[in-house]
This record gives C-alpha cells, structure tokens and sequence, in this order.
C-alpha cells in the first residue's frame, strides 16, 4: 500500500489508518465527531496527498482540457482554479476534478486517488490530438494538505509571509511561503467551510503540518472530511459521480459549458439528455428511525428496488442521520416522502433542500 | 486497556456479567469509533448464543451484534436511544445493551485473561 510523507507522523499520533485509493490514510485520530465540529467550529487539519496531481503544458494546453473536460480551463485567469466533471462519450463521469492556471500555458490538474491511472490512461489517449500539449504526472513527488474551518485563514495568516486573507475563493498564491516553507496557496476545499489547500513538497510536509498544528489546527481524518462533504452536498466519485451517473443527473450542470467554442468529450451525449430531460437525480434525504448506508436501496410501495443511497451518515452538526439517493425524477421534489430498507426494515426518508449544512 | 475480571467475553467483543446484562468491550468501542445509532431487539425475545441480535453504528460502519449465551431478553437499556455513546464513555456500566433472565450458561465464554490474549494477537 502507498504511503503519503505524513503516515509516519499519523500512526505516531494515534490515527486509525485504512486503505483509500491505494494509500493508508488516518481515517480518525480517535473520534470523527470531534474532529468534525473542530471544523465547523474552529479549524481542522487533513493530510489528502493521495490525491493526483497533472501538469499540462504547452501552447495547447487550454484547448487540450477544453476538450478533456465539461467546464471551461481557457476561461482561468492566471492563478485562478475551477472544477470540473470529466466525462465518457458516454456522458457517465471519468472523474470531478480541479484544474488550476499555474500560468498562461500551464495547467494542474487535481484528481481522485483512485482515479489516477485511469485518469491518467484516459488524458494520454486524448492528448494524442494535441500535439503541443505535454502531461506529466507529479502525484508521487507533492504533498496536499488541507486546513479549514472559520479560523483557518487567521491560522494561516499568522504563519505566511504576506497579505492571504484577501486571497479570493478558487484563487490561489503559486509561490506562497507558510511555516517557513515554499507552498501553492488555494483558496479551495472540500467541508463546506472557509479554508485553504497548501500544495507542496513532501520533503516540506511534516514541518508544514507540525506548524499548523501547533498553531491551532487539529488533526482530521479522512472520516471527517467525508462527513463534512455530505453535510456540504459535495459529491464523492464512486459515491454521486460515476461512469453510470452523468454530471447532469449528480446535479453539476452549472460546471458544464454548453457554450464553449469547440466541443467537450460527452457533449452531445449531454445535450440529448438536456433536450429529452433527465428520468433520475441526486436528491437530499432526511431519514427517520435509522442510518441509511451508500448501496441502501429505494424502495415503492410494493417494495420495488426505484433507487439506491449514494451516500449516508449521521450528520454531526445536525445530529440527525442524512443521506444522498439516485432516485427517479417523480420522487424528487421536496417534502417527498420515499422508503429505504435498513436491513430489512422499511424506513422512511423526506426530501430535503441541500446543502444539509450552510455556513454563516 | 478496561477489561474487568468479574465479567466473561466472546471473541466478537461482547461481555455478559452474572446479572445476565450484555454490553461490548472498551476494545470493541474503541475500534469502532463514536456510536451514533443502536438498534435492539424487544424484551421477550429468545436468542441462542452465537445469535445476531442487533447493530451498534459508529458515524463510519455498522457492526452486528452476537448474543453471548442463549437465554430470553429481560430488559433493553433504553436510555442508549437518546444517549449511544454511552456505549464508548462506559462500555461496562451504563453502555449496556441488553439482559438476559437467569439461568444461563457462561460456560463456553473466554475469561479476562483468554480475552486478553484474543485481542492481543488479533
């Protein structure tokens, strides 16, 4: 299994390590709720190195992602990031990912853990029409860490050299220093709070994390994180996103640019499906008498299989269990009431608004 | 580790005491993280040991529940509806789950010690 440059420092400090994408990742260091709160409430720390890092560069670099992807990587000023759904022909989802403008002809992409030989196979096979465009993968050499919660900028701030608290949302520093260390500064995230991600090299990454931690931020497992992004209706791919789940049905049709100059893999597979409207969505749940579980099933009157839970928890900051389910479009309107089965049992889940959880 | 003499245990981390209560171990809480969710049969019901008889939910995982010997339910600890992380903060007092009438047969069931060496070569 692959190791991120923090593992050692987890398993010093009690976090419970498990596989995720092929890396061993804390999932906790001791309790997933405490940790959760010190998000929404003060600041957390997360080691998310696993996650993949592309560099595309050349003079068609832009066009090349153009294609690559649903959103529009040529519309970036410099130093500013977005994200984007990649997809199949099909219109089912490679991967959702970030892609950052390092420079005018220089791109990062950032992808899924799991997804990143896949992601990798499907840019090479692509990047053939673009000659002047070269991808290099960087995953293995830069750490990724993550601070967020509402006193993370002041966390951040105390530490780095220079104005970050003006730093806008999806905008980034390239050559920012924080803790005495050379980072890519994003204003980015993945738990529904305010916060930055510090890209950087794992020779950095221990000094950076001790800095921060002993600066206010606590350690945070990939636990957390997943909690947070449900409460945020972020989506998880695997989980929301999927070959079998197009952007449109996961409720990311704003990261998809019907205007773009030339075309996108997935376009018209996605314009058919616009034009003929969408038979099943992502829907919010609030589910009574139970925790429905990621593979749960949806179920009518007669007990037929309708949908299936994408993602489910109990919410920690509104201490209730919510759920995300693929259902069919008559059953999504708010206030509709549907049925789960819970191990058997039929439970029943009201469709709510999301995000579950909004900050102030 | 809290691992209490006067108690026996079964290899998938549940204890039972001489008053026939049930809970699952300072382990076994541990590992499983905070409890958030706990499902339990009614009273009355008649288990055989070995037998699943309800869930505990950590935020993370589900994780089922065995009865440690076989006997008929005499009382469920309902104060876990409202308050399941009992079951991390006192797995051994006010973390119980259920309680089985007397009589019934520990004998099949690990003492502290066979215990110990369970979850230490696990």
């Amino acid at each position: 299994m692959k190791t991120t440059a923090l593992t050692q420092w987890h398993q010093r400090h009690g976090a419970k390590l498990e596989e995720f994408g092929g890396y061993s990742m804390p999932i906790d260091y001791g309790s997933i709720l405490n940790e959760h709160m010190a998000v929404r409430t003060g600041a957390g720390l997360f080691d998310v190195s696993h996650m993949g890092e592309f560099i595309v560069r050349g003079p068609d670099a832009s066009a090349c992602l153009d294609q690559l992807v649903t959103n529009l990587p040529s519309g970036l000023e410099q130093h500013q990031a977005l994200y984007s759904p990649m997809c199949y022909a099909e219109g089912g989802v490679v991967d959702d990912l970030l892609i950052y403008r390092l420079a005018d002809e220089v791109f990062m992409m950032v992808v899924n853990a799991s997804n990143i030989d896949k992601d990798w196979e499907w840019v090479m096979r692509h990047k053939t029409e673009w000659p002047g465009a070269t991808v290099t993968n960087v995953s293995n050499e830069m750490a990724l860490i993550a601070i967020q919660g509402p006193t993370a900028a002041d966390i951040v701030a105390s530490q780095a050299e220079g104005d970050i608290a003006s730093l806008e949302y999806y905008h980034f520093i390239p050559d920012a220093v924080v803790g005495g260390v050379p980072v890519l500064l994003s204003r980015t995230g993945y738990t529904g709070e305010d916060g930055f991600e510090l890209y950087l090299s794992n020779q950095h990454a221990v000094a950076l994390w001790e800095r921060m931690v002993d600066a206010g931020a606590r350690p945070a497992g990939l636990g957390a994180r997943d909690t947070l992004r449900l409460e945020a209706r972020l989506p998880l791919y695997g989980h929301e996103l999927s070959a079998a789940i197009t952007p449109l049905e996961a409720g990311l049709g704003p990261f998809v640019r019907w205007d773009k100059k030339g075309s996108f893999i997935g376009h018209e597979s996605l314009v058919q499906q616009k034009r003929s409207g969408i038979v099943r969505k992502i829907v919010g749940l609030d589910v009574q008498g139970g925790i429905a579980r990621a593979g749960y099933q949806v179920v009518d009157d007669q007990h037929t299989v309708i949908g299936t839970v994408t993602s489910g928890t109990f919410s920690p900051s509104l201490k209730k269990a919510i759920a995300l389910a693929l259902v069919p479009i008559e059953c999504s309107t708010v206030g509709s009431v549907l049925t789960i089965l819970i191990r058997g049992r039929a439970v029943h889940a009201t469709v709510v608004k999301t995000p579950f959880y909004k900050r102030r | 580790m809290n691992l209490p003499i006067n108690l026996r245990f079964t290899v998938d981390h549940e204890w039972i005491d001489d008053t026939g209560r049930v809970g699952i171990t300072d382990f076994a809480q541990g590992a499983l993280g905070d409890v958030v969710f706990v499902e339990l049969p009614p009273v009355g019901t008649a288990l055989k040991a070995g037998e699943s008889f309800g869930v505990v939910e950590s935020v993370k995982s589900v994780s089922d529940l065995f009865s440690p010997v076989s006997g008929t339910v005499a009382a469920v600890n309902t104060e876990l509806v409202s308050q399941p992380e009992l079951i991390n903060t006192d797995p051994y007092q006010a973390g119980w789950l259920i309680q089985f009438t007397a009589p019934f047969d520990v004998s099949q069931l690990l003492d502290a010690d066979a215990y110990k060496l369970q979850i230490e070569g696990a």
